[in-house]
C-alpha cells in the first residue's frame, strides 16, 4: 500500500465517520461539529489531488466562515434536543432497499467501469496563481456575476434576519417586567 | 497512487448521507447542515475529475460552488431565525402550512 492509499484512505475514514455521525446525532450541535470534522477531512483528501487552493478555501471558507454561522445560529435559537417522529411506512418498506440496491449498483458500476489510471499528487497544477490566471481570465464573467449574488444574498440574510416594523412595534408596546 | 472510482464512492456516499440526513431529520437546521454534506460530496467528485482530466476548470468550479454555498447559508440561516421567530419551534413538522 502506497502512501498516497493509506492517507486516503485515513481521510476517507473520518469523512465517513463524520457523515455518520451526522446523522446518528440528535443533537445539532453535535451534527455540526461532525460537519466541520468531515469538511476538514476533505481538505486533506484535496491535498491528495494536488488542490492546494481548493483545500485553503475549504478550511477557512467552508469550515470556517459558514460552520461558523451554522454554529452561531444554532445557540443564537438555543436549539435543543429533535424530537423523532416515524417517517412514513412507505419509506421505510422501499426506501431502505431501494437505497441499498441504488448504492450497489452505482458503486458496482463506478469500480468496475471506470477503468481509471491514478493521477500522481501535485500533477495537476492546483496553486493559487495558475487558479487565479483561470480565474480573471476565462472566468471572469461568472466571477464578476457571483459577486453580484453575494451582494444579494448580504441584504436578503439583512432584511430576513432583521425583525419587521410591526413586531417592533408591538415589542416596544408591550410592557416590560 | 489512488483510483479516482475510489473518490467517486467516497463521493457518493456523502452525498447520499446528505440526502438520507436530509429526508429523515427533522431539525430544521440539521437538514440545512445535510444539504452542506450533499455539497461537499460533490465538489469532492469535482476535484477527482479535475486531477483525473488534467483539466483545471473543475477547481474553478469547486470554487463557484463554494460561493453559492455561502450565499446559501447566508440566506436560509436568515430565513430560519425569522421562522424560529414566528413559530418558535425548529422542528419541520411543525411548520406545515404549505402542506396539503
Amino acid at each position: 500500500m502506497s502512501v498516497h492509499l493509506v492517507l486516503f484512505l485515513a481521510f476517507g475514514a473520518v469523512c465517513v465517520a463524520g457523515a455518520i455521525n451526522l446523522l446518528a446525532q440528535t443533537h445539532p450541535i453535535n451534527s455540526a461539529l461532525s460537519l466541520i470534522a468531515v469538511m476538514a477531512a476533505l481538505a486533506g483528501e484535496y491535498l491528495l489531488l494536488g488542490a492546494e487552493f481548493v483545500a485553503a478555501v475549504q478550511v477557512i471558507v467552508y469550515a470556517g466562515a459558514i460552520m461558523v454561522l451554522f454554529v452561531f445560529t444554532i445557540m443564537l435559537l438555543n436549539a435543543g434536543v429533535e424530537e423523532r417522529t416515524k417517517g412514513s411506512r412507505v419509506a421505510v418498506l422501499f426506501g431502505i432497499p431501494g437505497m441499498l440496491l441504488g448504492s450497489i449498483l452505482v458503486g458496482w458500476v463506478v469500480l468496475r467501469h471506470s477503468g481509471t489510471e491514478a493521477v500522481a499528487a501535485g500533477a495537476l497544477p492546483g496553486d493559487p496563481k495558475t487558479i487565479g490566471q483561470l480565474l480573471f481570465h476565462e472566468f471572469l464573467l461568472p466571477f464578476e456575476i457571483t459577486s453580484v449574488l453575494i451582494l444579494i444574498a448580504i441584504m436578503g440574510a439583512v432584511v430576513l434576519a432583521t425583525k419587521p416594523p410591526s413586531s417592533l412595534a408591538g415589542g416596544t408596546a408591550r410592557k416590560v417586567d | 497512487m489512488v483510483p479516482l472510482s475510489y473518490y467517486l464512492v467516497l463521493s457518493g456516499f456523502l452525498f447520499a448521507c446528505g440526502v438520507t440526513g436530509f429526508l429523515i431529520k427533522r431539525n430544521i437546521i440539521t437538514i440545512f447542515m445535510s444539504i452542506e454534506l450533499m455539497l461537499n460530496g460533490v465538489n469532492l467528485s469535482f476535484v477527482a475529475f479535475a486531477a483525473h482530466w488534467h483539466a483545471l476548470a473543475g477547481q474553478i468550479f469547486v470554487f463557484f460552488v463554494m460561493v453559492v454555498a455561502a450565499a446559501e447559508a447566508a440566506v436560509g440561516l436568515a430565513i430560519i431565525i425569522a421562522v424560529y421567530r414566528t413559530r418558535e419551534t425548529l422542528n419541520i413538522d411543525q411548520v406545515n402550512l404549505l402542506k396539503l
